[in-house]
Formats: C-alpha cells, sequence, structure tokens
C-alpha cells in the first residue's frame, strides 16, 4: 500500500496484522465508491423517460372510420403503429402458417372474435425503416401485407416476415378493445 | 529505445502509454510528490473546492441542457418541465443553481485567503492576474445562466445589465443592439446566452489549467508567507494535502448538500418563478448575491457613465493588486496594521452587499458611498502607501523553525526524502 | 487570537447583515402559521391538500390557471389513479379532432389541469383588467411563500374611512399596496367538505395554501427524504477523512 511506510512507522498493528489506518482508509475509500455511485445516478436516470413521457404512453384509436381492406397509421410513444382492418381474403391468407422466418400463429396476434383488426409496430425489424403497404395502391410485396423499401423485406397480411433480411415479425403491441369500435392502445 | 520517455511505473500498461505519453509521470510529479509548504491551513481547502465545484457545474449544467429549450416562449416551461418531470431533475437543477452560490462563496473566501497571505505578490503575480480573469469569466457565465430560466429576474437583469454597455459615449447604442441581437431582449439574446453559457465554463478550464500551470512552476503560498527553503519545509503533495482538501471537500458537501435539499430558493428570487413579462417590471431588481457589492457600486455613483465606470474599475483593479501592495512582506501575520484594514475591506463588502439588495434610499446611499470609498481607497492608498509606513513583525527563519519550536531538525517520517515511495 | 476574533466579528456582521429582509418592504409583517410540510422532515398533510384541492377545483379555478400542473400530479395528494381519472374526466379540455375541427374532449390525466380563460386578454377583460395570476408556482413566485398566501387569503376586510379606494378594488390588509383586484374569495361555508371539518375561512385558507404548496413544489417530500441521507452520508464522509487525515499527518510536526 502507498502508505506502508508511514503506517508502519507509527500505527501498532493488531492481531491480523490490519493496521487501524488501512480500515479507516477502506472506510474512506468504500463511502467514497458509494457516494460517486449514488451521484452518478440520478445523472444518469434523468436520460431516462420522463413523466411527461410515461403519461402519454397510451392512446385511444376510434375503428369506426377505417373500411375494411384500409389501414391507418398512428402514432404511439414516437412510433408508427399500423391499425390494418383485414378482408376476409386477407384474414384466410393469414391463416397459412408454412414457411415462417420467425413462427407464430395469426389466432396469437389479433384478439378473439375481432379477427378483422391487426394491430402491429410498423417499424421493419431489420434497421427500423417504416414498410409501406397502408394504401391500397401501395406495393404490398407478394405476401399481400407491408413491404419495406429499404431492403425489400415483406410481411403478410399478419404482419409476419415472410422475406429477409428482416428477422422477426412485426411486433404487436399491448391493447384491448375499449368498445366494439375503440381500441386503446398502452 | 531511444525517443521514448522512460517510465518508472511498474505496470506494463501504464507504462506503455506513459512512455509514449507521459501524463501518469506528470501527475506523478505535479500532484503526488509536488513538494508542497507543510504549514497550510484549511483556507488553502478552497482552490481545490473551486475546481470541484466546477466539475460539479459541468456535469449537472450538460444534464440540464439536455432537457432545456432556449426559445423565449418555451424556456420557463421547460425548466418546469426539469422540475416536475425529469428524473431527479429538480436535484440537478437545484444543484446547479445553487452551485453558482456555492462556487462564488468559495472563490471569494479563495480570494481573501489571497489577499490575506500575500499570494499575490512577487513572484505570483501572473497566477493572482490569472485568478482575476477567473473571476470575470466566473461573472459573466453566471450572469448568462441567470437568464436562461426566463423568469422576470431572468429578463429584466438581462436588460438591466446589458443596458449598462448604452453609458458608452457615442457606440453604446449600437453596442446593445448588438449584444441583444434587436431591439430589446428578445429571442436572439436568449439563444446567444445559451450558447454563451455553455461555451465560458470550457474557457474557464483553459484559464484554470493555466493558474494551476504557474502555481506549480512557482509554487504555493504559504500561511507565514516565506520561501520555501529546503526539502525539511514541504511535504508531498499526496497523501498530506489530497486527504487534508478531502476533509474540506466532505464538510463542503454538507453545506452544500443542506442548501439544496433544504434550502434550495434561499438564494433565489421569488420574482423569477413568474414567466418573463416585458411589460411589467418587478417592484426591485436585485441580482444575485454574489454580484451586489459591484451593484451597490454602480448605484453609489450618481452619474451613468461614472457607475458603469467604477463598477468595472472595482473588478479592473484588483488586477493592479500585486503593484499596489509595497509590503516587504506577504502574510498579514506579520502586518500588524493592514490586517485591520483588510478587515475593514471585508466589512466594506459585506455593507455593499447589504445595499445593493436595498432600495437605494435614505441611510443605505450613504452606506454605498462610504462602502465605495472605503473600496477605492483601500486599494489605491491604504495598500501602496501602508506598505511603506508599517512595521512588519520578524519573520521566522523558515518554515519547518517556525513549526517547530525546537528548531528544524532532520524531517521524522522521511517523507519528503523519500517522495517515491508515497504514490 | 486576534485573528478568530476578527473573523469571528465579521461573520457576524455577515449573518446581521444576512438577516436584514433583502427586499425592503414596508408591509406589515406576516403571522406565521405551523405548516406540515415546512421543517427538514415535514410532509404534505393528505387530508388539508385533498380538501385544498376542493377548495381549488371549486372557489379559485373560476379565475385562476394552473396550467404548469397535470391532472396525473394528484397523485402526490393521495388519490388514487381511478379517482384521478374521474377528476379529469368531469372537466373538458379543447382540442381538435381529426379533421382539424375544434373541440372540447374530457380531459385525460396527463392533460394539463384546464385553464379558466383562453389566454391572459380574456382573463384581463373578464375581470376587470387584472389578470388573475397563475397558481403553479404562487407559493415559490411571492416572497413569505405559504405565509403570505394563507394571510392574503384571511386579510380581506372594509377598507379603512381614511383610503381612497380605486374603482372595483378591494382591501387586503397584506397586499402590498391594499388594493387588490380579488375580490375576497372565501367566506364561511364557500364549500362543502366531504370529511365533516367545517368551511370556515381561516381552515379553507390552510388547506388551500397546503394544496396549492405541493403543487408548487411536487418534490418536496423526496427532496427532504433524500436531503437527510445525503446531508447525513457527507457529515459521515468527514468524520471518516477526518480521521484518516489525522493518521497520515499524525508523524508530521506542523
Amino acid at each position: 500500500m502507498a502508505e506502508s511506510t508511514t503506517a508502519t512507522a507509527h500505527s501498532s498493528h493488531d492481531g491480523d496484522g490490519v493496521t487501524k489506518r488501512d480500515f479507516l482508509t477502506l472506510v474512506m475509500g468504500a463511502g467514497a465508491a458509494v457516494g460517486a455511485g449514488a451521484v452518478a445516478w440520478p445523472l444518469i436516470d434523468s436520460m431516462n423517460p420522463s413523466k411527461d413521457v410515461l403519461a402519454l404512453s397510451s392512446i385511444e384509436i376510434d375503428l369506426k372510420p377505417i373500411q375494411a381492406g384500409q389501414a391507418i397509421t398512428v402514432m404511439w410513444r414516437g412510433k408508427p403503429t399500423f391499425v390494418r382492418h383485414r378482408t376476409a381474403d386477407e384474414i384466410k391468407l393469414a391463416a397459412k402458417n408454412d414457411g415462417l422466418l420467425d413462427p407464430a400463429t395469426d389466432k396469437e396476434r389479433v384478439k378473439a372474435g375481432k379477427e378483422q383488426w391487426l394491430v402491429v409496430i410498423g417499424i421493419c425489424t431489420h434497421l427500423g425503416c417504416v414498410p409501406v403497404g397502408n394504401k391500397a395502391t401501395d406495393n404490398r410485396g407478394e405476401y399481400g401485407g407491408w413491404f419495406c423499401p429499404c431492403h425489400g423485406s415483406q410481411y403478410d397480411t399478419s404482419g409476419r416476415v415472410r422475406h429477409g433480411p428482416a428477422p422477426a415479425n412485426l411486433p404487436v403491441p399491448p391493447y384491448a378493445f375499449v368498445s366494439d369500435t375503440k381500441i386503446k392502445i398502452g | 529505445m531511444a525517443g521514448l520517455h522512460k517510465s518508472d511505473i511498474e505496470n506494463p500498461v501504464i507504462n506503455w502509454i506513459d512512455s509514449r505519453l507521459p501524463i501518469f509521470t506528470m501527475l506523478q510529479k505535479e500532484y503526488g510528490v509536488f513538494p508542497t509548504p507543510k504549514n497550510f491551513n484549511y483556507f488553502w481547502n478552497f482552490g481545490a473546492l473551486a475546481m470541484i465545484t466546477l466539475m460539479i457545474m459541468i456535469a449537472t449544467g450538460i444534464f440540464l441542457a439536455m432537457n432545456y429549450t432556449a426559445h423565449t416562449s418555451m424556456a420557463f416551461d421547460s425548466v418546469q418541465r426539469i422540475m416536475r418531470d425529469v428524473n431527479y431533475g429538480w436535484l440537478i437543477r437545484y444543484v446547479h443553481a445553487n452551485g453558482a452560490s456555492m462556487f462564488f462563496l468559495v472563490v471569494y473566501i479563495h480570494m481573501f485567503r489571497g489577499l490575506y497571505y500575500g499570494s499575490y505578490k512577487a513572484p505570483r503575480e501572473l497566477l493572482w492576474i490569472l485568478g482575476v480573469v477567473i473571476l470575470l469569466i466566473m461573472m459573466g457565465t453566471a450572469f448568462f445562466g441567470y437568464v436562461l430560466p426566463w423568469g422576470q429576474m431572468s429578463y429584466w437583469g438581462a436588460t438591466v445589465i446589458t443596458n449598462l454597455f448604452s453609458a458608452i459615449p457615442l457606440v453604446g447604442e449600437p453596442i446593445v443592439t448588438w449584444l441583444w441581437g434587436g431591439f430589446s431582449v428578445a429571442n436572439p439574446t436568449l439563444n446567444r446566452f445559451f450558447a454563451l453559457h455553455y461555451l465560458l465554463p470550457f474557457v474557464l478550464i483553459g484559464v484554470i489549467f493555466l493558474h494551476v500551470a504557474a502555481l506549480h512552476v512557482t509554487g504555493s503560498n504559504n500561511p507565514l508567507g516565506i520561501d520555501v527553503k529546503g526539502p525539511q519545509d514541504t511535504l508531498p503533495f499526496h497523501p498530506y494535502y489530497t486527504i487534508k482538501d478531502s476533509v474540506g471537500l466532505c464538510l463542503f458537501l454538507a453545506i452544500f448538500a443542506y442548501v439544496v435539499f433544504f434550502a434550495p430558493n434561499f438564494f433565489g428570487a421569488a420574482d423569477n418563478e413568474i414567466p418573463a413579462n416585458p411589460l411589467v417590471t418587478p417592484a426591485e431588481i436585485v441580482p444575485e448575491w454574489y454580484l451586489l457589492p459591484f451593484y451597490a457600486i454602480l448605484r453609489s455613483v450618481p452619474s451613468k457613465l461614472g457607475g458603469v465606470l467604477m463598477m468595472f474599475g472595482s473588478i479592473g483593479l484588483l488586477f493592479l493588486v500585486p503593484w499596489l501592495d509595497t509590503s516587504p512582506v506577504r502574510s498579514c501575520k506579520f502586518r500588524p496594521v493592514y490586517r485591520w484594514f483588510l478587515g475593514l475591506l471585508v466589512v466594506a463588502c459585506v455593507v455593499l452587499g447589504a445595499v445593493g439588495a436595498h432600495r437605494p434610499e435614505g441611510i443605505w446611499v450613504l452606506l454605498g458611498r462610504l462602502g465605495t470609498i472605503y473600496y477605492f481607497l483601500h486599494f489605491l492608498v491604504i495598500l501602496p502607501v501602508l506598505g511603506k509606513l508599517e512595521r512588519p513583525l520578524p519573520l521566522p527563519e523558515s518554515i519547518s523553525k517556525a513549526v517547530l519550536p525546537r528548531g528544524g531538525g532532520p524531517l521524522p517520517s522521511g517523507a519528503a526524502a523519500k517522495p517515491m515511495e508515497k504514490a | 487570537m486576534m485573528r478568530w476574533v476578527s473573523l469571528a466579528a465579521v461573520a457576524a456582521l455577515i449573518g446581521a447583515v444576512a438577516a436584514t429582509p433583502a427586499r425592503a418592504n414596508e408591509e406589515i409583517a406576516l403571522p406565521h402559521q405551523n405548516w406540515s410540510f415546512a421543517g427538514p422532515f415535514g410532509t404534505f398533510d393528505r387530508a388539508a391538500a385533498q380538501r385544498g384541492f376542493q377548495v381549488y377545483k371549486e372557489v379559485c379555478s373560476a379565475c385562476h390557471s394552473m396550467k404548469l400542473a397535470y391532472y396525473r400530479d394528484l397523485t402526490g395528494i393521495g388519490l388514487s389513479e381511478a379517482q384521478i381519472a374521474a377528476v379529469a374526466a368531469s372537466v373538458t379540455v379543447p382540442d381538435t379532432d381529426d379533421d382539424g375541427a375544434a373541440i372540447d374532449r374530457p380531459a385525460l390525466p396527463s392533460d394539463h389541469f384546464r385553464s379558466p380563460f383562453a389566454n391572459e386578454k380574456a382573463a384581463r377583460a373578464a375581470n376587470n383588467g387584472a389578470a388573475p395570476p397563475d397558481l403553479s408556482l404562487i407559493i415559490k413566485a411571492r416572497d413569505g411563500g405559504a405565509d403570505y398566501l394563507y394571510a392574503l387569503l384571511t386579510g380581506f376586510s372594509a377598507a379603512p374611512s381614511t383610503m381612497k379606494m380605486g374603482d372595483g378594488m378591494n382591501y387586503n390588509k397584506y397586499y402590498p399596496g391594499n388594493q387588490i383586484g380579488m375580490v375576497a374569495p372565501l367566506s364561511e361555508g364557500r364549500v362543502t367538505y366531504a370529511d365533516g371539518t367545517p368551511a370556515s375561512v381561516n381552515q379553507m385558507a390552510k388547506d388551500v395554501t397546503t394544496f396549492l404548496a405541493y403543487i408548487s413544489e411536487p418534490e418536496t417530500e423526496m427532496r427532504k427524504a433524500l436531503g437527510v441521507k445525503v446531508v447525513l452520508f457527507f457529515l459521515l464522509m468527514t468524520c471518516v477523512t477526518y480521521a484518516v487525515k489525522r493518521k497520515i499527518w499524525a508523524d508530521v510536526d506542523h
């Protein structure tokens, strides 16, 4: 230890051979470490979402204006979120589970009895672009869902990835039906 | 190996770095074994305290800037969002706001230490001058920072202080318009003040580096004000003064924390909790306490230009102190008369501070003038004249003689003799 | 020693000067009240703050905005999330619908408290030219803080016969200049407290002041609880470092 020369000059050793000063220095060092950590935390935590951001983490969406075959984009927690009113054909298409890159059934991704409504976060799981396909005139890719213009990933009518490079399905945000025509995301 | 620094450090990784960039050798030399007078009292803590307070200010300031919006329509609300919604935002802001007060408190004590023990005298004149530059930059930074919350005091303080420049003949008005970026304190002003408030602390770091570099050329002064005669008068900086500074630091932080957590608005003005309103001037515009004495000098002179000149002169005067003092000794310990006048200067500054906080009427006008007169008298007359007239007390032969009544024998610890073992 | 005597004298002087009120104020001294949130261990009296919220809601909010506060902030005075949602839903706030048309919709906990007037000019026009101040920071924004607000709310009386009152102005003992645009807002039984507390003027003033003290500084309780720990920690560290310092310096003559 750095101070050992002076420590031996004046301190008597106890049974364990540890001087009182070494112990005090240890306490001081531990205190300084704890203090530094405690000081750092408020600064770090200040960069986490603040209360006003967290308070806006749920939104309600009126489904009435969305016609079958249409989809809208809403902002939820700053992310584009797709709400799609699927046609009967599209639901049938989504039931096919063969050749999935990220296996999941359509049933798991919609609410029972409300199969016509698909809610997914519209951010390509590859590198974060927003896939196209909400408008009827958009290129929806070979599987009728969404097509990512950045690197060509394709999603089906359940938002599942069918063609890479995207590795995973479009995530389904937590949501619930408040009434038959209204959902609450978050 | 030719061209590489020969490092004494054993750790191979650090040795590799140190051989190519000898920062560890430098740290060891300047903060490890650096020979420091052995007779410092706790007044010598305040330089280190000031340095650490600046670091606290910069750290909290950077995180505040992440949440602050420098626009007149959003500045006030963004500060309140920091106080109410950002995690620990209230803590970071209160540390920063009160940190300014603590910074000035520490620096004023540091300056008093310099005045009392004659630390500005040869060969440390440049060290002192750099210190005055630091004070000026601090004042500028504090002023810009006070404007940012965009409360009533922010707005009107900015208006009044920038208007000081309108006292300059001929070019005054164009200069003020230029400072504002418009015809009143407004959004362009707030924006540039934010930019400058962020910039100046880093300029401060540069000047402080020079301040410390100059200190390490001449070595520190000490309470006796006499020169170090040899190794028996000094101790290695580490661990002796690192630990002594740590004691002062912990106590300082306890006081600082008390203010932040239990009296966070003690130094603040209620009017600054009201959003800036260019149509209504608050009943009294009062600067922060650390600028009050200078504000009092400004108001004590019944002439616009005269007041401004006197106010800036009162700080400018400090640059000349090393040459105004004609005394052959440094420390007030050996200046039985000057000591009292220096005490009177402190009293004058405190009185001026009180004057600055009160409306200029009645007794306060008189006190303000007396304080101003004494302030200038002290530096311009007493300091040069008394130095010639006063008979200093006999100086001790050396630091070690003074601290060892039996006379400076060999150092018992051998601390300075074998400095490398101390690292 | 002379040095310490003079140092003590300077310290005493600084103390004396600091004790004189910084802003010269000729107003009469404010009576001091005992506040639940005062002192290093103070916390907000939840029941008083909730009653105070009722006073704010039923009396103050007719004219005064509180626009920095959110409905969700009411968790701090002890309301549950369901209660807050109900409070918010009972008022409407202006918004735009999906077609951009202006609508009023029920408020959410994440909304700011509704302002009674659309803007400051409207507030001024509706109140005899004097815009009622926003209450979000009212305790911090007035010298005297909570004591001042309580004194103001209880300081209304008939003007002394010697005083010439301006048109539409009211006499208040504690208001600077004694003439205030606000009509005495509180009167005996102005609200009916759910918990049966008699609604005297003093009681309502104290309750609403407690509520507004919380709204002005919602961080108070967290700040004080953390402060006790932090100050004790640094004092403890002072002792430890001082002990280490003594040990290190033990072998040095100084």
